[in-house]
């Protein structure tokens, strides 16, 4: 969907989207990073289980919630990378925890 | 015990940097909070450590000379709290914020929020499509991230943001398959009146044509007066449709940007429950405030962008004068010394807004997308369309609090930043009355997510 342009200035991190692992700078926000592997989307939606991705970037709608280190419905462009970080999309409505 | 401090700016725009740095450069105690990593808001993003050898000619003079508002307050004694999310603000002064770990309540004599723009939501056929965005989004990609968009792009909508994302993309070597343009001849000619009104700010009017004619001498194909733009797709998009001279036309396309314009994010000032007025010629509400910012809330100030959108530069300005207004009123400077630095402010503040009626005029959201047809979703959250929302009040809904309880709109995790002008445009034009009459969602706090763990830890953090 989106490709890099300029090489990351900030030394890089590896976080993994559904398994796969991709190694992205580390000052960028998980909505970047996961924009710039294809995702084709990152959450379906609690109602008609529609596919979404991203869409304002800078955390009004909602569009861009997933699940991070295992919390549900983060809002991944609010949510900066960090090494090691496991990223699902989220499907539907979050489950309560056990 | 809660931290106490003079000032709380809210929000690390231009308004919020100058704000914060004006108020502590009169001993003021000032806490900036701010959900960002990094001060710069939208319009200055990232402005610290973007990537100047390789972007800094694609983003601009205009976006560089950010950095000499941050390191002003970088240089100033205000603190910095980045990554600070406030969710309440009471009247009292106080806030209830979280760094992500653990609630907190800080309390404060005044209170300045300088929360900004957010992008105009344009609701068309197949905006919820993934590969469908807003133009400031994939600027925020530009500037943070240094990515654009892979594949044919297609731009559309209104206003000068729309131009100056255009230039950057293509200077940064997007693929731009159309620049579907909204603005008709007769728009030109409704908005000619005020034209002489904007000749004050003429450094303005010369950039935008400038911006505008760029695009056309690069080769790009721009459509002017285009209607009916949908986006299809199975899963992602697919083609853009849309409607020109009379004739249907499709281009095939990865990434459709919508733009129409920026409007001021309400949150905070209707949580508190501060005076709004609507602002008709864009079509958006804003709350009431005086030359400092002051609104109807005893402690609470607006400034930049959250107060009418004006741009950066005005931005800058108010949170200036905000900044002196709270020094004055906390009794660090008295009316004089206030009023003396004020004066050159406000008559550059002046100066420049005075584009505003001929933008405002010129770039007006289109009736397409404030009243969308049947079938377009209007509350992406809970996914509602416009033929439910126009159902609902012929079964009796009157406004937008009472279609909550219709149809869930304004209830998902967004809280109406998405819908809540659509439907009070909707609702307005079925009964026949006008959106001041209808007016909006009755916001609650939390105004931003906070998790039940944050509240516990809430407790642990005051000991």
């Amino acid at each position: 969907m989106y490709r890099r342009i300029t090489e990351p200035t900030a030394e890089s991190v590896t976080i993994r989207f559904e398994g796969e692992r991709l190694k992205v700078a580390a000052n960028e926000t998980v909505a970047a990073a996961i924009l710039a592997s294809n995702p084709g989307f990152t959450r379906t939606t609690p109602v008609s289980g529609e596919k979404r991705a991203p869409y304002c970037l800078m955390g009004t709608c909602f569009e861009c919630l997933m699940e991070i280190d295992g919390v549900p419905n983060r809002q991944a462009c609010m949510t900066i990378v960090a090494d090691g970080m496991e990223v699902k999309r989220q499907s539907g409505k979050r489950e309560m925890p056990e | 015990m809660s931290e106490s401090i003079d000032l709380a700016v809210i929000g690390a725009g231009p308004a919020g940097l100058a704000a914060a740095t004006e108020a502590a450069s009169h001993g003021l105690t000032v806490v900036l909070f701010d959900e960002q990593p990094a001060p710069g808001g939208q319009i200055y993003r990232n402005i610290e450590s973007v990537d100047r050898v390789r972007l800094g000619e694609v983003l601009g003079e205009d976006y560089l000379k950010g950095a000499d508002i941050a390191k002003a307050f970088r240089a100033s004694s205000a603190e910095y709290r980045p990554g600070a999310t406030v969710w309440r603000v009471d009247a009292d002064g106080s806030l209830a914020w979280t760094d992500g770990t653990a609630a907190r309540i800080t309390t404060a004599k005044r209170v300045i929020s300088a929360t900004g723009a957010l992008e105009r939501p344009v609701p068309v056929p197949g905006w919820t499509l993934p590969g469908v965005m807003g133009a400031g989004a994939a600027q925020i990609l530009l500037k943070t991230a240094g990515m654009v968009p892979d594949g044919p792009t297609v731009i559309a909508g209104n206003g000068p943001l729309l131009y100056l994302v255009a230039n950057q993309l293509f200077s940064a070597g997007t693929e731009i398959a159309a620049i579907l343009e909204t603005t008709r001849f007769r728009d030109y000619i409704g908005a000619a009146r005020y034209a002489f009104g904007a000749m004050k700010a003429n450094e303005y009017l010369s950039k935008g044509n400038r911006m505008m004619q760029e695009l056309k001498r690069k080769g790009l194909r721009v459509q002017s007066g285009t209607t009916n733009i949908r986006a299809d797709g199975d899963g992602k998009l697919g083609t853009v449709r849309f409607t020109a001279n009379r004739d249907e036309h499709e281009i095939e396309a990865s990434t459709l940007l919508l733009h129409q314009g920026v409007v001021p994010n309400v949150q905070i000032t209707r949580q508190m429950g501060a005076a709004h007025e609507w602002y008709e010629p864009q079509r958006y509400w804003r709350p009431v405030t005086d030359e400092w910012g002051a609104t109807s809330i005893e402690t609470l100030a607006v400034a930049g962008d959250g107060a009418g959108i004006f741009g950066a530069e005005v931005a800058a300005a108010a949170g200036q004068l905000a900044g002196l207004d709270a020094a004055h009123r906390i009794g660090k400077i008295d009316e004089l010394d206030r009023d003396v630095k004020a004066g050159p402010l406000l008559r550059e503040r002046n100066r420049i807004a005075g584009v505003r009626p001929l933008l405002d005029h010129l770039f007006q959201p289109t009736d397409e997308i404030l009243r969308p047809a049947d079938e377009t979703l209007v509350c992406r959250c809970e996914e509602v369309t416009a033929g439910d929302i126009r159902q609902c009040v012929a079964e009796g809904a009157t406004g937008p609090n009472q279609l909550k309880a219709y149809t869930r709109c304004g209830m998902g995790p967004c809280q109406g930043r998405m819908c809540g002008l659509t439907v009070a445009e909707l609702i307005a034009d079925a009964r026949e009355k006008p959106v001041e009459e209808i007016g909006y969602y009755r916001l609650r706090p939390p105004i931003k997510p906070v998790t039940l763990g944050e509240l516990a830890a809430m407790e642990d953090a005051a000991d």
